[in-house]
């Protein structure tokens, strides 16, 4: 026998087909029969039913079919299955045998041809005796059929040969020789695969009925099964083929035989079930071959298991000879027989030496085997699919177990490797035990190969508290390490195998042997060493004329207490490495000897305290230091030294945890000895921020807001130092704040000269402005000027730098200090301007007419807090505008107070523009301006207004009239309306004076005249006043032939209605030449109502009113 | 009854873990750790539910040749898992269910005790006795 005895026969690998015979067919010779053959054998793919096809002559001689023995007894002992069962029914005993016979329905000499066919076949039937075999004809026809029931001798014929041959219609096929032979040879062939079909579902049930336990069938059912996509079928089947054959365990002797035939059977399980998976079928996580694999790895290892116990043969033992396992044939009649028991038909051992022999023999070729390479193989294999259906734990747990066959197969490297890789991941999870476990083999390994660090690394991890190692074993390992980092072999691992172990202890002495690469610096931050560190700094900054303080927490969890050599702690500025450095003392300071001795040492479960503190460097202000490692160093350089190295403030893969679980804690600590502390709440702090020095100087701003949009708004800052030695390199920073809007850096602009106005080149902020030096208590004042060109609220900062010599820890450093200010400005609009367009005759205005007068008033009303004094003002006026007479300034020199306003008002005509969209522009007011607080040197503002357009409206008639401003009782009043023809029309104007009580008059009444285009028409009237008072005029009444729309009430807009008449007057003091285009200065009064004042000439009186009644 | 039980933290390490004095303890370890994948699993693909809808139970996780390894999950993710005898076919699925409801009723009980602090390991004494007369039951 073979190591290979447990590999399956290769029948039983295939994919099981059924075996269908096709006769009467001649291949060779005949041309019709040889296409149809090719139809059948090629383009065998995967869609076409699986039949194998074999021509063989319609006389064939099938196996025999054996006559059965009606008990099962007689085959206990010799076997069940034969070896040749599988192939026989795979390839010699046909599931259908198919007579070929060319024939036409419409054959002439019919009789003869049927009856032949009729023998042909009753041959085939005489060959399959006893057999179920089934048999069908097919008759080949040159003509293509008729649709059927249309060919009635056709069903008629194959009615009669049914009968004939002792055939159902259903085996009966008629196959035209035409040109769609393919398609006919695949409907043949599936109704063929039907039939072989049903003849073994008959024989599955008839060997079914023999026995249950025909465990070799399991295989092929189970793929059946697949195939047929029923995996749960599948693995029904074999959880029951298992559970049967599980106890049956055969000879105790042999027993590793049955533990291989178990991990044979789960192995080829896996097999199939991935096989069928690469076929499409999908698998879950819990329902996988790497499950199977994973059995067939554990009986594997059971299969070593009891081989090593059972084949410990001395070396003496020889092989049996003659070979009890040789048969004569070199083939076994049945499955699973003893070759020694060939042809043995009872159960009793007749010869119980040869019995032994071939036990004998059965053991030692076992010993040969190379267990773990089989268990390897399938672990790897379950970890493939493991690794495929998403279980990563479980892919783990079978890496452990790799390793640790690999260790027992000695290849300690490859152990080292896979126990390496998965120890990650039971320590981020925290699976200490299993951890610790994986540790154990580790060092083991590591032992044997006399890996230095590795053996240093595993060592620390399995000191430390993470593993959930005895005190005992403990104390081993650190007595180990000791002797290691002694430059000594450790002691051997225990349960280890001997020659290895001698092995191992050569290496140990080699490596002591030699010198060099004694550093082993050990990154501990991914594991958990058994000593424990944590820095702290002791404030999350300092200032820099202060030292930076921080200490080092070191706590051991091993059993004994620990002696390291040093201590150094790295920064990211690794000029500070050098001063916290701690070290063995040397030998001549004898004194401070005991002193570091005792903090050198680390007791288990204390807490260590090592304080160390450095000044910082000026250049280190603003920066982070920050700790980048602490390194201990076990161990001394005379020996081997191995630094543990924690990255930053120290930490190693369970103490994030460990800290997560303190923090929760409500736990109450027991009090503790002063300068001791609990390891828990010591939180780690690596880094700290070095700030400058604290300022003592005094900053105060002098302003007074809020600003004024556009004006130089004033700042001044005021330094004062409380140093007590100078200062020096004063320096000032301000202006807007940074890191505001966008927009405001761009209307904001900062300068130190308020004399000027600054424009858009000015920044916004000043930045360092030297300032000079100060002696202690003095003080200096600065002025800075901000304009700001939108409203609305901005920060402002004033920083103010100094340099200082100090001295920390006896060292003189240079400090730079600062204080800043920030205050912020709010910004709004000096005062609001307010423009209207009104009639001559005050009325609000719509719209002007084109070349009548109209007039202009602005009104500037002041919005400050602070008073305003308006230094001039003036109207830019746009090209299609004019002025009627001056446009001087009637606001010179005015100061205004919070809320009061100041109006001026311009009278001005506007030309004829025709219809313009939007209006005509009217043009700018400029009105300049300061704080009436500001000193003289400071610049006056011009704050641009732009005028209002104005809709423009021609008429086809102007009327002014030229009349007195007042008229007296009974004295003539001569009133002159200008008539003006606006247009390019001769002009058809109907005039009338309606009369009024209040009035006589002499002029024209009613009239109607011709005005030509562009000339003027006067109209002379004379009034003479009746009553005092103010007195309607006799209204003129306009009507246009041509211009409907000119009504009269248009008219009264030009024209004035009524006059103040006086009465007789005692006194008579003369007529005003003002006429009624003269500028006004008007002032509001709290009615809001426009009063007019005059100026009266020299010397002049109050008019007096006569009360007598002329 | 059970032959081992454990509870799991929410981030996947043991906080209570016993088993069968009689057998290889490391073996109960690796089973229960293993099983975590299928936990994970089914979690994930029930996340989406509500939570007062979920059934807490997960089922059997994953059978192997000798033992079946139950899992069931707290709303606040963390696992118990139960490992049982594969010969004992008498244990039905709702009796399983039950002894989980029963272990779940003594971890809310060590879990508002105020001395406990939520993430160490359970050392209770009462935990213990319910956990013991799981796993004694004759069966």
């Amino acid at each position: 026998m073979s190591p290979t005895r447990w590999d399956f026969p290769v029948e039983l690998c295939c994919r099981p087909m059924a075996f269908v015979t096709l006769t009467g067919l001649d291949v060779v010779y005949n041309a019709v029969h040889r296409a149809v053959w090719d139809a059948f054998c090629a383009n065998r793919r995967a869609d076409r039913v699986p039949i194998s096809f074999k021509v063989l002559p319609g006389d064939h001689e099938y196996p025999k079919c054996r006559s059965k023995r009606t008990s099962y007894e007689w085959y206990i002992p010799k076997g069940i299955l034969k070896t040749g069962w599988m192939n026989k029914h795979l390839n010699l005993v046909p599931a259908l045998v198919v007579v070929f016979y060319e024939l036409d329905w419409d054959e002439p000499q019919w009789k003869e041809k049927q009856s032949e066919c009729a023998t042909r076949v009753e041959i085939v039937r005489q060959s399959l005796q006893g057999r179920n075999t089934k048999v069908a004809v097919v008759l080949i026809q040159k003509k293509a059929p008729l649709p059927p029931g249309e060919d009635v001798i056709a069903s008629e014929r194959a009615a009669a040969l049914c009968n004939v041959c002792e055939l159902s219609g259903k085996s009966l096929f008629v196959l035209p020789h035409t040109d769609h032979l393919v398609g006919y040879i695949i409907r043949l062939e599936n109704a063929f695969y039907e039939h072989a079909q049903t003849y073994y579902y008959t024989e599955i049930r008839r060997v079914k009925s023999h026995k249950e336990f025909l465990n070799k069938t399991t295989h092929q059912i189970c793929r059946l099964c697949f195939q047929h996509n029923t995996p749960l079928d599948a693995i029904a089947q074999f959880r029951k083929h298992i559970d049967l054959c599980k106890k049956k365990i055969g000879s105790a002797e042999l027993s590793f035989e049955h533990a291989a035939w178990m991990s044979k059977q789960f192995q080829a399980f896996g097999d199939l079930f991935d096989e069928a998976i690469k076929l499409g079928l999908t698998a879950i996580q819990t329902q996988n071959p790497g499950f199977y694999y994973q059995q067939a790895a554990y009986y594997a290892q059971e299969r070593k298991q009891h081989a090593k116990a059972l084949c410990n043969h001395d070396a003496s033992v020889t092989y049996p000879s003659p070979d009890p396992l040789e048969t004569q044939t070199g083939v076994l009649d049945f499955y699973g027989q003893r070759p020694w028991r060939q042809g043995i038909l009872s159960f009793d051992l007749s010869d119980p030496d040869k019995e032994k022999a071939g036990i004998l023999a059965i053991q030692l070729k076992e010993r040969s085997v190379v267990h773990s390479e089989i268990v390897i193989t399938l672990l790897s294999n379950a970890v493939a699919q493991f690794k495929k259906y998403k279980c990563p734990r479980m892919k783990s747990h079978l890496m452990v177990q790799m390793g640790e066959e690999y260790y027992y197969a000695k290849d300690y490297t490859k152990a080292l490797k896979l126990l390496d890789y998965v120890m990650c991941d039971y320590r981020s999870e925290g699976w200490w035990t299993l951890l610790t476990s994986i540790l154990t083999t580790a060092l083991k390994c590591s032992y044997l190969m006399a890996q230095l660090k590795d053996y240093i690394t595993y060592s620390l991890e399995l000191l430390g508290r993470a593993s959930t190692l005895k005190d005992g074993q403990k104390s081993r390992i650190e007595k180990n390490l000791m002797n290691v980092l002694m430059n000594e072999s450790p002691d051997p691992e225990p349960d280890c195998d001997t020659l290895a172990v001698k092995t191992a202890q050569k290496l140990w002495a080699d490596r002591v042997s030699l010198a060099g690469s004694n550093v082993f610096t050990i990154g501990v931050q991914d594991f958990v060493p058994f000593v424990q560190c944590k820095a702290k700094f002791h404030a999350p900054s300092f200032h820099v004329d202060v030292p930076v303080q921080f200490d080092v927490y070191l706590k051991a969890d091993c059993p004994h207490p620990i002696r390291f050599s040093k201590l150094c702690v790295s920064f990211n500025n690794q000029g500070y490495n050098q001063f916290c450095v701690l070290e063995e003392a040397s030998r001549a300071s004898e004194v401070l000897e005991n002193l570091t001795q005792g903090k050198m040492c680390l007791v288990p479960g204390k807490t260590r305290k090592l304080s160390f503190k450095f000044v910082a460097k000026t250049e280190d202000v603003g920066k982070k230091i920050e700790i980048t490692s602490v390194d201990l160093v076990l161990g001394s350089e005379s020996g081997r030294c191995v630094v543990l190295s924690w990255q930053g403030g120290g930490g190693d893969a369970a103490s994030s945890q460990e800290a997560l679980q303190a923090a929760r804690s409500f736990k109450r600590r027991p009090k503790l000895p002063d300068n001791e502390v609990h390891w828990d709440s010591i939180i780690v702090q690596a880094s700290t921020m070095i700030i400058s020095r604290v300022p003592n100087i005094s900053v105060h701003l002098r302003h007074e807001p809020p600003a004024l949009m556009n004006e130089m708004y004033c700042l001044v800052v005021t330094v004062q130092s409380h140093e007590k030695s100078q200062i020096r390199d004063v320096k000032l920073t301000a202006g807007l704040k940074p890191g505001q809007d966008a927009n405001l850096t761009q209307k904001t602009h900062v300068t130190l000269h308020g004399a000027e106005l600054c424009d858009e080149s000015y920044p916004a902020l000043l930045t360092d402005i030297p300032v000079g030096d100060l002696h202690p208590g003095e003080q200096l004042e600065k002025t800075v000027y901000v304009r700001c060109g939108t409203v609305g609220s901005r920060m402002f900062l004033v920083y103010v730098s100094y340099l200082i010599n100090t001295t920390v820890e006896g060292k003189e450093i240079v400090c730079k200090c600062h204080k800043d200010e920030t205050v912020t400005i709010e910004t709004v609009f000096p005062f609001d301007v307010a423009v209207r367009f009104v009639s001559t005759k005050f009325e609000h205005l719509e719209r002007v007419y084109a070349d009548i007068p109209f007039l202009l008033m602005t009104d500037v009303l002041s919005a400050s807090p602070w008073a305003l004094t308006i230094v001039s003002s003036e109207l830019q006026l746009a090209p299609s505008m004019t002025a009627v007479d001056h446009l001087e300034s009637q606001v010179d020199k005015v100061v205004l107070q919070t809320g009061e306003s100041a109006s001026e008002c311009f009278c001005l005509r506007c030309p004829s523009a025709g219809n313009v969209e939007g209006g005509v522009a009217t043009g700018h007011y400029i009105i300049s301006w300061k704080r009436a607080s500001g000193m003289d040197s400071i610049p006056v503002i011009r704050t641009v207004i732009t005028l209002p357009h104005v809709i423009v409206e021609n008429i086809p008639l102007h009327v002014n009239a030229d009349l007195p401003s007042f008229g007296r009782v009974r004295e003539s009043l001569p009133v002159r309306y200008h008539l003006q023809n606006k247009t390019d029309l001769v002009q058809d104007v109907e005039i009338s004076v309606e009369p009024s009580d209040a009035f006589m008059f002499s002029g024209l009444k009613q009239i109607r005249l011709r005005i030509l285009p562009g000339t003027k028409q006067e109209m002379l009237y004379n009034f003479y006043p009746l009553m005092a008072g103010y007195q309607q005029l006799p209204s003129l009444n306009i009507n246009l032939l041509r211009f409907p729309s000119f009504t009269n009430q248009l008219l009264r807009r030009f024209i004035p209605t009524s006059i103040f008449v006086k009465k007789l007057a005692i006194e008579y003091l003369g007529r005003r030449g003002d006429s009624w285009m003269t500028p006004l200065l008007l002032l509001r009064d709290d009615q809001d109502q426009p009063s007019v004042f005059r100026q009266r000439p020299q010397g002049s009186a109050y008019e007096t009113h006569c009360d007598l009644e002329l | 009854m059970a032959v081992c039980i454990a509870v799991i933290a929410k981030e996947n390490y043991p906080l209570y873990i016993r088993s069968t004095p009689t057998e290889d303890e490391l073996k109960f370890h690796y089973m229960v750790h293993t099983s975590l994948d299928v936990v994970d699993e089914k979690i994930s693909a029930m996340g989406k539910a509500l939570v007062d809808q979920r059934e807490l139970y997960l089922g059997l996780l994953y059978p192997t040749e000798d033992y079946k390894v139950y899992g069931y999950v707290t709303n606040s993710k963390v696992k118990f898992v139960m490992v049982v005898d594969s010969s004992n076919t008498a244990l039905r699925d709702n009796e399983i269910c039950s002894m989980f409801r029963k272990l779940h009723n003594s971890y809310t009980d060590v879990m508002c005790n105020p001395f406990y602090n939520p993430g160490d390991r359970i050392q209770s004494r009462a935990f213990d006795n319910m956990v013991t007369s799981m796993m004694i039951q004759v069966c």
